[in-house]
């Protein structure tokens, strides 16, 4: 029956398709994501500095937030809990991090805006997030991460609430990887 | 519509192994129907013991029969045992039957096939039951199986879980792929498309549903799967992933997936109301383009069922105006029907007071749809009763309901006889009375703040939850009628006519009852 066999063939392709395409959502559903700034994340990749000037005539208050993931055993907050600053103008964050434990963990964190539409506005320059993160145990240090807040921001958002949730990815940690990720 | 002016005798010579070689290698559509709706009826009341259960648990507040994490388990796995053991294998029996008859068909176009999509089912359910028993317990994390719950925190039952799910999936393909092929290519000529029987169409275009969306399920459930063993991190933050993307990729699958469980109900309507009321459908090509225009909006409103995940305003708005837009086609389907009665010569037997049960119910639970798909109210009603409510009246009085009618209604063609009208009768007002007291209630205790899938409650919740549990229990057991009457038909009775209903038209009733094994392998003329 060629009929028959030409009909089944297209119909699989379209099961085979659409299972693709559940695969093709996760890629679809990142770059959506950041290209429209909902759900409150940020880009992954460091931020130009444009030096477009600094909008004095408004403050916008950037709040900060930390909280290690309930298997991470890091002390992990912000050295201050807000800041205010004015749209364009670059500040330094430090977030202190001690790891208690002997043993080194590598840890990661995942940045989260809020209020998500605010998140296309806020630049990173430089963040710890960009990579992971490893800590010998007994040990403390110091993680910065360097933003500014873009001038085009709306005018309805004066706070921009950023949190890191800290995770321990110790155990799918390459060291090789990252090292190429240094050399880069 | 049509008449058959061919005289081919019945075949007497009927072919077919005795005992259970019959069944295992069996690939007439008859046998393989009667097949899947024994297996939908088993499923059915395996999945009604659960419900049974948390029933129980939930007649009295506080903790009594059984524990949390149990109760859990009953809560999903009833769950998938009616979704993909009894609603969704009823419809594909129902379809196996009817839809080669309807069409002047001589069986489906993939036999073979359709041989293999349900005995592999069977394998599923037993993979999937079987799961209960492994220290820590079946899944247990609803079955909408949301990560991180079927990833960070379930333990290994969920392999078995998805395997299962996969070769669910895989039948329903299959049984798609041939209820297409056999539609396509198997009319009998004359039978154009726009003078399909609605049952046929509605099957058509859920058949298209099923292979857009069962292997998005697949794709789902295999995420899950390497997110748990392999080291993916589809959903979980930590190596990138996000657990709200679950949420996106389960609800494209299943919001389509609640109109495959309705879609085949409509087809079936469609075709009781007419012969009870002895009026030609109204509306038929309404029909067919409200069935087609809700296929299409259903892959267009998924993320209704996320509103509270924190979604941004227009969004949300693009999600309800959407969902609202449902409500039109909808509409136009319950018009047509009232229309169709409407100066009709009626009467009702089983099967008309189970379609006007569905029409009126089902409707119920379109409203209280509504009422969710209103953004800021959908706040207030998530993840409580009210939408347990609201999903069974569209389920249970409108699919099952649809399915019991169907039964009564094409019975008599199976068997060859009469079902006892007396006991269908007591069935019918057993089941109306019994599901509302069942149902109607959940709306009150989820709008006062019940939340669903939890095995205790507050205590003002107690007498309702009481009531519930009781029409719960008689709903069970007044589909022990049921059972009943289909044992009582299959062993004899009043001999039934080929026509059967006074006002039936169509193929079906153009052949003699029982359907003999063979039909229509000379194709009949339409005229």
């Amino acid at each position: 029956m060629p009929a028959h066999r030409r009909l089944v063939s297209k119909l699989l392709l379209v099961a085979l398709l659409m299972f693709g395409f559940g695969y093709a959502l996760v890629p679809l559903y990142e770059v959506f994501c950041e290209v429209t700034g909902i759900n409150g994340k940020t880009s992954n990749t460091p931020a130009m500095l444009l030096v477009d000037g600094v909008d004095t005539s408004r403050v916008v208050t950037i709040e900060f937030l930390a909280k290690p993931n309930k298997d991470m055993p890091w002390i992990f907050k912000p050295e201050v809990r807000r800041m205010t600053v004015h749209p364009g103008e670059v500040h330094v964050m430090n977030y202190l991090a001690e790891n208690p434990t002997a043993q080194m963990i590598v840890g990661q964190a995942v940045p989260s805006v809020s209020p998500g539409q605010a998140a296309l506005y806020l630049h990173k320059i430089e963040c710890f997030c960009f990579t992971q993160q490893q800590l010998a145990g007994g040990k403390n240090m110091l993680m910065p991460v360097q933003f500014y807040v873009d001038p085009a921001l709306p005018a309805q958002f004066s706070t921009i609430t950023l949190n890191y949730t800290l995770y321990d990815v110790t155990a799918s940690w390459q060291p090789v990887a990252s090292i190429e990720k240094i050399g880069e | 519509m049509s008449a058959i002016s061919s005289e081919h005798d019945d075949h007497a010579h009927d072919h077919k192994p005795s005992g259970i070689k019959r069944w295992l290698f069996t690939t007439n559509h008859k046998d393989i129907g009667s097949m899947y709706l024994i297996f939908a009826l088993l499923m059915f009341f395996l999945g009604g013991a659960m419900a049974m259960v948390i029933r129980l648990e939930l007649f009295q507040p506080g903790m009594q029969f059984v524990e949390p994490q149990f109760f859990n388990q009953m809560t999903t796995v009833h769950g998938l045992i009616m979704v993909f053991g009894a609603v969704m294998p009823a419809f594909t029996g129902l379809a196996n039957w009817m839809i080669p008859i309807m069409i002047g068909a001589p069986d489906m176009a993939l036999p073979r096939m359709n041989n293999w999509s349900f005995w592999i089912l069977p394998f599923a359910f037993l993979i999937l039951i079987l799961s209960l028993f492994m220290p820590g317990g079946g899944p247990s994390f609803g079955w909408t199986f949301y990560a991180p719950l079927s990833t960070t925190y379930s333990n290994d039952s969920t392999a078995l879980f998805v395997f299962a799910i996969h070769i669910m999936g895989i039948s329903s393909i299959m049984g798609a792929i041939n209820v297409i092929v056999t539609i396509w290519n198997m009319r009998a000529p004359g039978m154009t498309w726009m003078k399909m029987p609605l049952f046929v169409w509605t099957w058509f275009i859920t058949a298209f549903l099923l292979i857009m969306v069962m292997p998005v399920l697949a794709t789902v459930v295999t995420m899950v799967l390497t997110d748990k063993y392999f080291g993916t991190s589809f959903f979980d933050a930590a190596g990138g992933g996000d657990p709200v993307l679950f949420q996106h990729i389960f609800w494209f699958f299943g919001h389509p997936e609640v109109y495959i469980m309705i879609l085949p109900a409509f087809g079936i309507v469609s075709a009781i109301i007419p012969t009870f009321a002895r009026k030609r459908l109204f509306g038929y090509a309404s029909m067919v383009y409200a069935t087609a225009s809700i296929a299409i909006l259903s892959f267009l409103v998924w993320a209704h069922h996320m509103f509270t995940t924190g979604m941004p305003v227009f969004a949300t708005l693009f999600f309800m105006y959407a969902t609202m837009l449902i409500a039109v086609p909808t509409g136009v389907k319950v018009f047509n029907w009232v229309a169709t009665m409407w100066r009709g010569a009626m009467t009702f037997e089983v099967p008309m007071m189970f379609a006007l049960a569905f029409i009126v119910l089902f409707t119920i639970g379109g409203f209280s749809g509504l009422m969710l798909a209103i953004t800021p109210a959908d706040f207030q009603y998530h993840d409580t009763y009210f939408v347990v409510a609201h999903f069974h009246y569209v389920l249970v009085t409108g699919a099952v309901f649809s399915i019991i009618a169907a039964a009564y209604y094409w019975l008599p063609k199976w068997t060859g006889y009469m079902y006892d009208e007396r006991l269908g009768q007591m069935h019918f007002w057993c089941s109306l009375i019994s599901v509302n007291l069942l149902f109607f209630p959940m709306h009150f205790v989820g709008l006062a703040g019940m939340p669903r899938r939890i095995p205790d409650y507050a205590l003002q919740f107690a007498d309702f939850n009481a009531f519930i549990s009781v029409g719960g229990f008689l709903f069970g057991l007044s589909q022990l009628i049921f059972v009943w009457v289909v044992v009582k038909c299959a062993r004899g009775g009043e001999k039934a006519t080929a026509q059967v209903w006074e006002g039936a038209e169509g193929l079906e009733w153009e052949i003699p009852s029982p359907a003999p094994y063979h039909t229509f392998e000379t194709p009949p003329v339409i005229k």
